[in-house]
């Protein structure tokens, strides 16, 4: 190996850098709000008695857990506008190709959550008088959540990584500058490492505070 | 086929000298001497954390000693060495030890079979791949061996299909399978329902008139009493009172061995 | 009104067709390296030397918590040039795949083996057995069997991580969707029908693991996730 180093060229234009961790973590909180949010809705609508309810929600969990990420992106970009009278960024269509897809995976967390209550908590509250919507608030959905954190965490982390995956419709992210750098540089190995690095150092540590939170609460039960 | 070994008459089977256990700060074995000689069949009863649990794993070296010698037939295990405070120090090699392990045979409270395995396949694990026998002769072997428990006609069976009396006596077998010279048992009746003790028992019984050099640590005094040649009591660590039966068991010397025994025979009518 | 029309993308089908090949070739090399890989790690990880286990512990870490478009860039355009080596991006995107999924493996493995009971290995100590032989013949096959659900979990999701390849030009079956929409003027109809086509595979190759996780449930086996 008679590669020499050098990693100056890189960090030369900081500015290049930080545009791409602004990118990323706009899309990263994006989708996390919405695909959370969305799955909320779509978790609590594959609990629900009505078919009307049921079928659709189910239906788009299945779609979009079983079907690459990176599709449902391109979709929303190159085919989507054909639909439309208006264009597509390519903020709108990764954001709308990752939350979608989030809130397919957080969707199957909140039913696993709630499903996992013990009937007798819902007895409890319907022996009290509850109707099914105070039930499921006041009693089910704040322990579920408690029960939640750590799979929902290991989603957010999930969705900072795909945050990477809207570098393919040229949104600009970290991995869309490290791609800007290689080629203005002729660096790829320093470039995409120092990308790789950069991730690392941030989600490595939020990887470990999961599992502390994950003893913490096992602690609690 | 031979399965005792002939009896050295000068050199105890098994020498333990000033045996000592830590885990972290605490001290639970505090220096154990321990002579056994071929034929030998040592009942150990102690209350729980007392010891008698770790110091038989200390002899086929499940936990390796924090300090102390112990001899299996004659010849120093472990290699010691001196330090400069003139304290000695043992180093175990793996490699050593797993031959040790095939010397010392070792039947455990949870019984520990394979489940991925027959009765059968059980028994003769140990001769097909520390052994190194052929399939054939491993197998035969290992039915002479599950006959001798009683159990010739379950040796295809998985052991979730076998009681909790049957999987003890499969271990058993296992354990003899390997011909060792000396056999341990750690608790072997304390996690089986009461009607299933006996057979066990029985089992093991039958092992004292082949004249096999056993250690037993066990609750069930009434069956020490019958088993053993000699008792250990074993409290805070160390050899409480030690002697034959009658001894210790009818006659102890020691108040906390007393104290002991009146609890475990509160329900002997 | 759009008017729809799939006949461009039946003529074209071949083209397609060949996309899926590849992604199942890409998928399946990847797993046949990945697998054994993510074995040996999850071995070193449980070594009770720390020169084995932590090298073997890093690797895992940082090749889970890194995204995989930024490992497929890095050894597509870094490691030709880093090494001298000219590569195919098939060779490029096999490496990557591998690796990355073998860190994950690692994890199965290990949750795997590590769920079997000590007296297991115990038992096995005590008959004489050195510690290879123990996890050979005693912890490993039992660890297997659990692990299984969890394997083709991983599977899955790799076919899907292999759809990244289609961002560095390797002719995977979104490659060739991206490809024949820009031929064909129709990405609507393309990407439709490529969607359609990635969820039936994995659709059904995601029964196929619940219905293994449910023969292996009444069989009497907890898994591992």
């Amino acid at each position: 190996m008679n590669h020499r180093w050098n990693f100056d060229a890189v960090w030369a234009n900081p500015e290049a850098l930080l545009a791409g961790a602004a990118g990323t973590l706009r899309i990263f909180a994006i989708c996390l709000v919405l695909g959370l949010s969305l799955g909320l809705l779509v978790g609590l609508g594959r609990y629900s008695k009505r078919k009307w309810i049921y079928l659709p929600a189910s239906a788009f969990v299945e779609f979009f857990r079983n079907t690459p990420v990176l599709v449902q992106i391109l979709w929303f970009y190159f085919a989507l506008p054909m639909l439309l009278p208006f264009e597509i960024s390519p903020l709108m269509a990764a954001a709308l190709g990752i939350s979608l897809n989030s809130a397919a995976f957080s969707g199957e967390i909140f039913r696993g959550g709630i499903q996992s209550l013990e009937r007798g908590q819902w007895e409890g509250a319907q022996a009290l008088g509850m109707t099914q919507g105070q039930a499921m608030r006041r009693v089910i959905l704040p322990q579920a959540i408690k029960r939640m954190l750590p799979a929902l965490t290991n989603r957010a982390i999930e969705i900072f990584k795909m945050s990477t995956l809207a570098s393919a419709v040229a949104y600009v992210e970290l991995l869309q500058q490290g791609k800007l750098i290689a080629s203005i540089h002729y660096n790829p190995i320093e470039a995409y490492a120092v990308i790789a690095l950069l991730f690392f150092v941030f989600l490595y540590p939020m990887v470990q505070a999961t599992y502390v939170l994950e003893r913490r609460l096992r602690q609690g039960d | 086929m031979t399965d005792t070994p002939t009896p050295v008459p000068s050199a105890p089977l098994l020498r333990v000298t000033e045996l000592r256990k830590q885990f972290g700060p605490a001290e639970v074995l505090k220096g154990i001497d321990l002579n056994v000689a071929p034929g030998d069949r040592i009942a150990i009863l102690g209350a729980s954390g007392s010891g008698k649990s770790t110091l038989l794993r200390c002899l086929n070296f499940m936990e390796k000693p924090s300090s102390g010698r112990v001899e299996l037939g004659g010849s120093v295990v472990g290699t010691e060495r001196m330090l400069r405070d003139g304290r000695v120090q043992t180093d175990y090699s793996e490699r050593e030890l797993t031959r040790v392990r095939q010397r010392v045979g070792m039947v455990f409270q949870q019984f520990n079979l394979f489940p991925h395995m027959t009765a059968l396949g059980n028994v003769m694990e140990g001769l097909l791949t520390v052994k190194g026998l052929a399939r054939e002769l491993a197998a035969t072997q290992a039915r002479v061996q599950l006959a001798r428990v009683g159990l010739a006609d379950k040796a295809d069976e998985y052991p979730a299909r076998l009681s909790g009396g049957q999987k003890q006596r499969v271990a058993i077998a296992r354990a003899l399978a390997m011909e060792p010279e000396l056999l341990l048992f750690d608790e072997p009746t304390s996690a089986l329902d009461p009607e299933l003790v006996g057979e066990v028992l029985r089992v093991i019984r039958a092992l004292v008139d082949e004249g096999r050099t056993m250690l037993l640590v066990t609750h069930e005094v009434g069956f020490a009493y019958h088993f053993a040649s000699r008792v250990l009591f074993i409290a805070d660590g160390v050899i409480h009172e030690q002697g034959t039966p009658e001894e210790v068991l009818k006659h102890p010397r020691q108040a906390r061995t007393q104290a002991f025994l009146a609890r475990h025979n509160e329900f002997n009518f | 009104m759009y008017q729809w029309d799939f006949a461009p993308v039946l003529a074209n089908s071949g083209m397609l067709a060949a996309g899926l090949v590849n992604t199942l070739k890409l998928t399946a090399t990847a797993l046949a390296f990945g697998v054994p890989l993510g074995l040996g790690l999850a071995l070193l990880r449980l070594s009770r030397f720390r020169l084995l286990s932590l090298p073997a512990g890093f690797v895992v870490e940082f090749f889970r918590t890194t995204p995989p478009l930024v490992q497929l860039f890095w050894f597509f355009f870094a490691l030709p040039i880093l090494i001298s080596v000219e590569m195919t991006p098939f060779v490029a995107a096999a490496i990557t795949f591998s690796i990355q999924s073998s860190a994950f493996f690692a994890e199965v493995f290990r949750a795997g083996i590590v769920s079997i009971d000590r007296g297991q290995s115990e038992a096995a100590r005590a008959l004489g057995m050195s510690g290879a032989q123990a996890m050979r013949r005693v912890v490993l096959p039992q660890a297997v069997k659990r692990m299984i659900p969890a394997f083709m979990e991983r599977s899955i999701e790799l076919m899907k991580t292999t759809t990244l390849v289609a961002t560095v030009s390797y002719a995977d079956l979104l490659f060739q969707a991206n490809e024949l929409a820009q031929k064909t003027f129709r990405p609507l109809e393309v990407f439709t029908v490529t969607a359609l086509i990635y969820f039936v595979v994995i659709y059904a190759a995601s029964l196929v693991v619940h219905r293994v996780e449910r023969r292996l449930a009444t069989s009497g086996e907890t898994t591992v996730h």
